[in-house]
């Protein structure tokens, strides 16, 4: 097995005197989707933060393989290079769309800004691209120029992932993303998140407190309780043939439709 | 401090009325600070007796405190520069960044020129022309070729600047990144990465609605390859005389308190596409009273019915060359 791609050690994370993070350790390979499962207030957001580099760990690191193969910790980068990591390399699909677009630009210019953010100076490839991307994600090309305001919700995140991926990253964060959404738009986002982190072979880290979503999607799976993560394995034998007494509640919970 | 008490430094004209202080100039006893005061009332002996303020209306301390914020903006140019600014006696948006510049650099020797959207008579110009002639006693021009000091609100004289003229610009919003991110500690940190993905969005967004680049105003620039900066709402028109402009030029925002500049023969670039590269306004007739071409003109409603006259924005160049065709 290669080298993992992102690994984290110890991460340590607390607000005042509460526990956010206790010491969690993971690792994602490319082309691997891991969920992190939990219920509210677990530590699942706080994590995710951790390892985009968003927050600083009191204690532990997370260390990244850079494109030129070079495996360094986030805590030395710096934020200049953090940033362009993020916004090259990394995609960040967040639970609140608003979050992660603008929502006064149209939704061409949101594709395009990671792509002008990178240096690209030609309209005209860059509203190609632009185009190709909501393509791939199932958005009519009429729609480019309107912005996501006027977008679905569904459609919207949709939009969240081309933008993230029109700079070819290899690992994408994702909080969330099917929540809030009606299930046949759930199960087709499910559907096109899957298709494509095959297709691309992307590493995708998925935070959810939906079990049905990480089967659908993951390959491992890691629930967190309380800020500690305490059961990891394949998502089938994790969801199937639970060990810990929280994972089994958590799964015996799930209402069967 | 009594007038008696500073005829010594009066030399010649020690027999002369001297004009009134600001009551707090005579509260920090520091000999420095006095020679300032006194030469300044000095330079302004004549012209601003009587008006109660020191030369050019701001106090020594706050006049050396902008020519710092001003020095640092010439060293690092685009770069947005905090200053103290202070009230001026007049509203915000009516130029006190501007004047505040003015008022720092302005020395007795210098002819102030000071325009408002290219023209010399309009409100706001003739008012800080006066403001300064009565606070400075420096003599006033509305002549480009004449001024050592220009201050303009939104134009660029057509008369090209020469060195050692100084051109400040009256800014109502600094921050280019503004429109794209609201948070000042964001914008700060782009601007510390050049992260300029963003200023080209709304570029982006300008050709997919009209088909061209439609921002006519505020074009962004990007300063000495580093900085991108918000030229002030000049027209875009002007932007090609701010690259490699012999002249100095200062920018100032009173109600943002911030100062930048570019310095003397500086690369200005506008941002723009590859294939949708940058082109300043174009004018299909000439001016209607001096016949001009390649100027920027101002459309001006000469009656109800419809009446219209395309006329110089810039009224210095254009009466200078009305003058010129009746000889």
């Amino acid at each position: 097995m290669s080298a993992p791609l992102l690994s984290a050690h110890g991460l340590t994370k607390t607000y005042g005197n509460r526990l956010a993070c206790a010491g969690i350790d993971l690792d994602i390979t490319e082309g691997e989707v891991l969920a992190i499962v939990g219920e509210s207030g677990s530590g699942k957001s706080t994590l995710l933060s951790l390892l985009a580099g968003e927050l600083a760990p009191d204690s532990g690191e997370v260390r990244y393989r850079m494109r030129d193969g070079q495996t360094r910790s986030l805590a030395d980068l710096g934020p200049a290079a953090l940033r362009r990591l993020m916004r090259t390399d990394w995609g960040f699909v967040r639970q609140d769309a608003r979050q992660g677009l603008r929502m006064a630009v149209s939704a061409g210019g949101n594709v395009g800004e990671r792509l002008m953010g990178m240096g690209e100076r030609h309209y005209g490839r860059i509203r190609g691209q632009a185009l190709d991307w909501l393509g791939r994600v199932e958005i009519e090309a009429g729609r480019v120029d309107d912005p996501p305001s006027q977008f679905s919700g569904g459609m919207r995140q949709r939009l969240q992932i081309a933008r993230n991926l029109v700079t070819g990253p290899r690992l994408v964060l994702m909080d969330e993303p099917t929540s809030g959404l009606d299930v046949s738009v759930q199960a087709r986002l499910l559907d096109l998140i899957r298709r494509l982190s095959a297709e691309l072979g992307l590493a995708v880290i998925i935070v959810t407190h939906d079990l049905a979503v990480a089967r659908l999607l993951s390959h491992r799976i890691a629930v967190m309780r309380a800020g500690r993560v305490i059961e990891t394995g394949l998502t089938d034998r994790v969801l199937d043939d639970p060990e810990h007494a929280y994972t089994q509640l958590l799964v015996a919970s799930v209402l069967a439709a | 401090m009594s007038a008696t008490g500073m005829s010594p430094f009066l030399g010649g004209s020690a027999s002369r009325e001297l004009p009134g202080r600001a009551p707090d100039d005579a509260q920090v006893p520091s000999p420095e600070r006095d020679r300032g005061i006194v030469a300044s009332v000095l330079d302004a002996a004549g012209n601003a007796r009587g008006s109660g303020y020191n030369f050019a209306y701001l106090d020594e301390g706050t006049k050396r405190m902008i020519r710092r914020a001003i020095l640092k903006a010439i060293a690092v140019p685009g770069y947005q520069v905090p200053f103290a600014s202070r009230e001026m006696p007049m509203p915000y948006g009516w130029g006190t960044g501007g004047v505040q510049v003015t008022a720092a650099i302005l020395g007795q020797s210098d002819v102030l020129k000071v325009i408002d959207q290219g023209a010399d008579d309009t409100t706001n110009a003739v008012s800080i022309r006066r403001f300064f002639a009565k606070t400075s006693g420096v003599a006033t021009t509305t002549r480009t070729t004449e001024a050592t000091v220009i201050q303009t609100r939104h134009r660029i004289p057509e008369t090209p600047l020469t060195e050692g003229q100084i051109l400040v610009y009256q800014v109502p919003i600094p921050e280019p990144l503004r429109f794209l991110e609201p948070r000042e500690t964001e914008t700060r940190q782009l601007h510390a990465l050049a992260e300029y993905g963003a200023m080209h969005v709304k570029l982006y967004e300008d050709i997919s609605r009209h088909g061209h680049i439609a921002t006519t105003y505020a074009y962004p620039v990007e300063v000495a390859g580093r900085y991108v900066m918000d030229p002030s709402p000049t027209p875009k028109f002007d932007n090609p005389k701010m690259d490699d402009c012999p002249a100095l030029q200062l920018f100032g925002a009173g109600r943002e308190r911030r100062i930048y500049a570019v310095p003397p023969y500086t690369r200005v670039r506008s941002l723009d596409f590859e294939d949708h590269p940058f082109r300043v306004q174009e004018f299909t007739q000439p001016c209607a009273l001096c016949g001009a071409r390649g100027h920027y003109l101002d459309e001006v409603v000469t009656d109800d019915s419809g009446g219209r006259m395309f006329i110089c924005s810039d009224t210095d160049i254009c009466e200078t060359r009305v003058a010129e065709a009746a000889r």
